[in-house]
């Protein structure tokens, strides 16, 4: 085989993890808030204003680092507005969730107006791994990156173990399908919500830092472009499982590099190459549609409890 | 009692020490002594008084049955010793010590453990799962092997069987049960309340699970088995006490009691009921002789997917002919619901047809199906019977307010609906303050009253029965079992759908007999013996069954 078509492969595959990576982030949040019975549509707008204050923090302090904490805190404060609002106050969570993406839209605009079209200096460069990154393509693909993606790996596999090799994770998964059986238990049916609820904004938060400090390390409204949207219908792609979110993370992140990559035969062929712009969503879409059929949702295990508030006794 | 050396709790301690103390603690008690004593509990709710000073013991490794009919105060006063409920007035001691309970969590440390009538289990985690849920033992880092050790451990020692990786909705109600059983007894009690445990068992079930019962109350659990059933209560009980109406009506060892006795004590020496049994042989046996030949509805190879994408109904063929009823029986989750919704027009038939007089309507859709003549008495009455937050009146006329009399052209005919409500309450005997009263106010059997005269007033050719009689007690399930026998007179064809056996061998003309989606066998009343009835509800064939009744030499 020709070196080149090995070096191609191993930056395709690079991009479309590097793509991949906030959906990734984001769906796992979600996975864990969906599987304890919260559905948080919000994640447009946690990720938009994780994203806005991460680039702040980072460029007013020059430490990318501190903007990705930053951007967890912003995401892990919305999301604990929305468990408050879901959980206690028992308010629709479709409602809320969609109120979440307008206030994130508009407030990440607010914040960052000042910040529009400025390049950050010092952005979350990407680090070779010594020794790993010299296999062809693997290497290239998955050893060539920043620090989040690199943490997302883990955090992926500690997220899986939490959920299906621990006790905490039976809780989760038992407040999420029936919390009153839960409650019945002893288990602290609010306070894992409020957990996992918290932490799902933290993730999205973090997704979003991954897009302006990393992915594309400048600040314009709007910088999610949707991914957010992408995340939920990953989730349920992903049938509410960590590992399945990380396959469906790349497979969509592929879809979106695909577009630049094709660009030039399809261009030749004589059809338009912004349609391919359309790739993700469309992949979102049909997503969505097969899995709102609730006999399909019951098959591929959706929480039965999702979006239903829980109120003790009757 | 006073041979008890009682550690005193201490209220603030974890649960998870008392659990221990609880355990530790009863080694020192001795069969037969007190382990629970009630005194003189008085409990009022508004408008009802459900106990009047009842006195209540229960005795170490003894069964002790609370009998009584729905609405005589059983489960309120379990209620009141599991916590859930604070007495107006009474005491409690448990082990000699007078205990407050505030709530369940306070009686779980005490070594109580209550038994649900429907377990609170989760149908997507397997059984270990379930159980360490609340388990404290179980460590937070892989807990399940321990569990599951632990699990196989406690089912050995007491006889309870069940696959610990098993996911629960794919056990049985009687493994669920015993799931329920084994869950309480791991987190440590050793005072059992079973609530109505048979609900949903098959014969077969049923008598494990009163083997194991006798088993627990040998090992020294001390329980409290709550039950409408009589000859349930002279199987497995040491000691009966009676309610009525909230109060006691006593207490007497299972040796001297006999059915009839109990029967007097239940509902008052002045009603009792003409029995159903005899009653109901009678008119049954005029009637076999000749069926007739109008087919009301005829089944023809019916597939029926169920809520999993799975095959719930696996070519089922049967017909009901008019005067006659059919019952199917089964244990709950063979594909009776689907079969049942296939019927009615709820539920997609993948394959196979649905006649009703003749006319093909598979897959026609309910309101065609309902105008058809047909009537659906469903499973859940709460859920699919009755709309909670209406009034009586409008959910009886929910089959008929677009029909003329009831409305016009646009609005509702309110004086012609509640003039001929008035009459069915009247006439089907609903207690109801009103017609204009919530339906979700009513008491159970009075919902079910209200689902019969809806369906039964529209002189329905066919009627789809399904659990008609669960949960009510006895006065409430005669009435029901009397209507249809009457529609049966009348000429309708009824498909009853039951997981009681006694009540579809005690109305159907024909049986047949449901297993994992498939009719196993379908026989004439006369033929019927339980045994066989049993086997083919275990899931053995009928070729089967003759053989082992061959082996047997029967």
């Amino acid at each position: 085989m020709t070196s080149s078509l090995i070096i191609e492969l191993g930056h395709l595959l690079n991009i479309s993890i590097k793509a991949g990576t906030p959906l990734l982030l984001a769906s796992l949040g979600e996975v864990y808030a969906e599987r304890s019975g919260v559905l948080n549509l919000g994640l447009e707008g946690i990720m938009l204003i994780g994203a806005a204050t991460g680039f702040i923090v980072a460029y007013s302090t020059g430490c990318p680092e501190l903007g990705v904490l930053a951007a967890i805190v912003a995401g892990a404060i919305i999301g604990l507005l929305h468990a408050f609002v879901c959980i206690s106050l028992q308010a629709n969570q479709v409602v809320a969730g969609l109120a979440l993406v307008m206030v994130g839209t508009g407030l990440s605009s607010l914040m960052a107006r000042d910040y529009v079209g400025i390049a950050l200096k010092r952005a979350l460069r990407p680090v070779k791994i010594p020794g790993l990154s010299r296999i062809p393509i693997i290497g290239e693909g998955f050893f060539h990156h920043d620090i989040l993606v690199y943490a997302s790996y883990f955090i992926t596999l500690i997220l899986w173990f939490i959920m299906y090799k621990t006790k905490y994770g039976i809780w989760i998964r038992a407040v999420g399908e029936d919390p009153s059986a839960a409650d019945a238990m002893g288990v602290n049916v609010y306070l894992v919500r409020y957990i996992c609820t918290t932490f799902g904004g933290a993730m999205a938060g973090l997704a979003g830092a991954h897009i302006s400090l990393a992915y594309t390390p400048m600040w314009v409204e709007g910088i999610t472009v949707g991914r957010g949207w992408i995340a939920l219908a990953l989730v349920i792609f992903a049938m509410w499982d960590p590992l399945r979110a990380m396959i469906g993370a790349y497979l969509f992140g592929t879809t979106e590099v695909l577009q630049y990559w094709l660009q030039m035969p399809l261009q030749a062929m004589g059809i338009d190459p912004s349609l391919l712009g359309t790739f993700p969503y469309v992949a979102t879409i049909i997503v969505l549609l097969v899995g709102s059929f609730e006999r399909i949702r019951k098959r591929i295990g959706a929480p039965a409890s999702l979006g239903k508030p829980y109120v003790r006794g009757f | 009692m006073k041979s008890l050396k009682i550690p005193l709790f201490n209220s603030g301690r974890s649960p998870s020490r008392s659990y221990i103390k609880a355990r530790t603690l009863l080694d020192h008690v001795n069969k037969g002594e007190v382990v629970v004593l009630m005194k003189g509990i008085t409990k009022k709710f508004p408008g009802v008084i459900a106990n009047y000073r009842i006195d209540f013991d229960l005795k170490c490794g003894e069964v002790h049955a609370l009998l009584g009919e729905n609405g005589a105060g059983k489960t309120t006063l379990v209620s009141i010793l599991y916590g859930v409920h604070q007495p107006d007035e009474g005491e409690i001691y448990v082990y000699g010590k007078k205990v407050r309970f505030k709530s369940p969590k306070d009686a779980i440390a005490m070594g109580i453990g209550m038994v649900h009538q429907y377990p609170k289990l989760i149908d997507s985690l397997t059984v270990a799962e379930n159980i360490a849920l609340g388990l404290r033992q179980a460590s937070v880092i892989n807990p399940l092997p321990k569990v599951e050790e632990l699990i196989k451990e406690y089912s050995e020692k007491y006889g309870l069987k069940v696959n610990p990786k098993a996911k629960v909705w794919q056990l049985s109600a009687g493994e669920k049960q015993r799931v329920e059983i084994l869950r309480v007894l791991m987190y440590g009690a050793k005072i059992l309340i079973l609530d109505e445990p048979t609900t949903s068992l098959s014969p077969l079930e049923r008598e494990d699970l009163f083997e194991a019962i006798k088993n627990l109350a040998q090992e020294g659990a001390s329980i409290i088995f709550i039950t409408h059933k009589l000859n349930e209560v002279m199987k497995v009980s040491d000691r009966i006490t009676v309610l009525r109406r909230g109060r006691k009506i006593g207490t007497i060892p299972t040796s001297e009691a006999d059915p009839h006795l109990l029967i007097k004590m239940m509902l008052g020496e002045e009603k009792v009921p003409q029995m159903i049994s005899e009653w109901s042989l009678s008119r049954m046996r005029k009637h076999c002789e000749d069926p007739g030949n109008n087919i009301a509805l005829e089944v023809e190879d019916l597939y029926v997917l169920g809520d999993r994408g799975e095959l719930a109904v696996q070519g089922v063929s049967f017909i009901v002919r008019r005067g006659e009823i059919f019952g199917i029986a089964g244990i709950a989750g063979n594909g009776q619901r689907e079969l049942v919704e296939a019927i009615v027009g709820l539920r997609r038939a993948l394959k196979g047809r649905i006649r009703l007089m003749g006319v093909d309507v598979t897959n026609r859709g309910s309101r065609t199906i309902a105008e058809m003549g047909v009537a659906y008495i469903p499973e859940d009455r709460v859920r699919y019977g009755l709309v909670l937050d209406l009034s009586v009146a409008d959910n009886l006329i929910l089959r008929n307010y677009r029909r003329n009399p009831f409305s016009g052209r646009i609005m509702l005919n309110r004086s012609y609906i509640s003039h001929w409500c008035e009459e069915l309450v009247k006439k089907y005997e609903i207690k109801t303050p009103s017609i204009n009263v919530r339906v979700r106010c009513l008491s159970g059997g009075n919902m079910q009253r209200v689902v019969l005269a809806r369906e039964l007033s529209q002189s329905p050719r066919l009627i789809v029965a399904f659990h008609p009689t669960m949960g009510l007690d006895v006065a409430a399930t005669e009435q029901v079992r009397k209507l249809l026998l009457a529609e049966k007179e009348r000429g309708a064809a009824i498909l009853l759908v039951s997981e009681d056996l006694d009540e579809v061998m005690e109305l159907s003309d024909r049986i047949g007999v449901m297993y994992d989606g498939r009719l196993m066998g379908v026989m004439k009343n006369e033929e019927v013996d339980v045994k066989r009835i049993s086997l083919l509800m275990m899931g053995v064939r009928e070729s089967e069954v003759d053989k082992d009744k061959a082996r047997k030499g029967v």
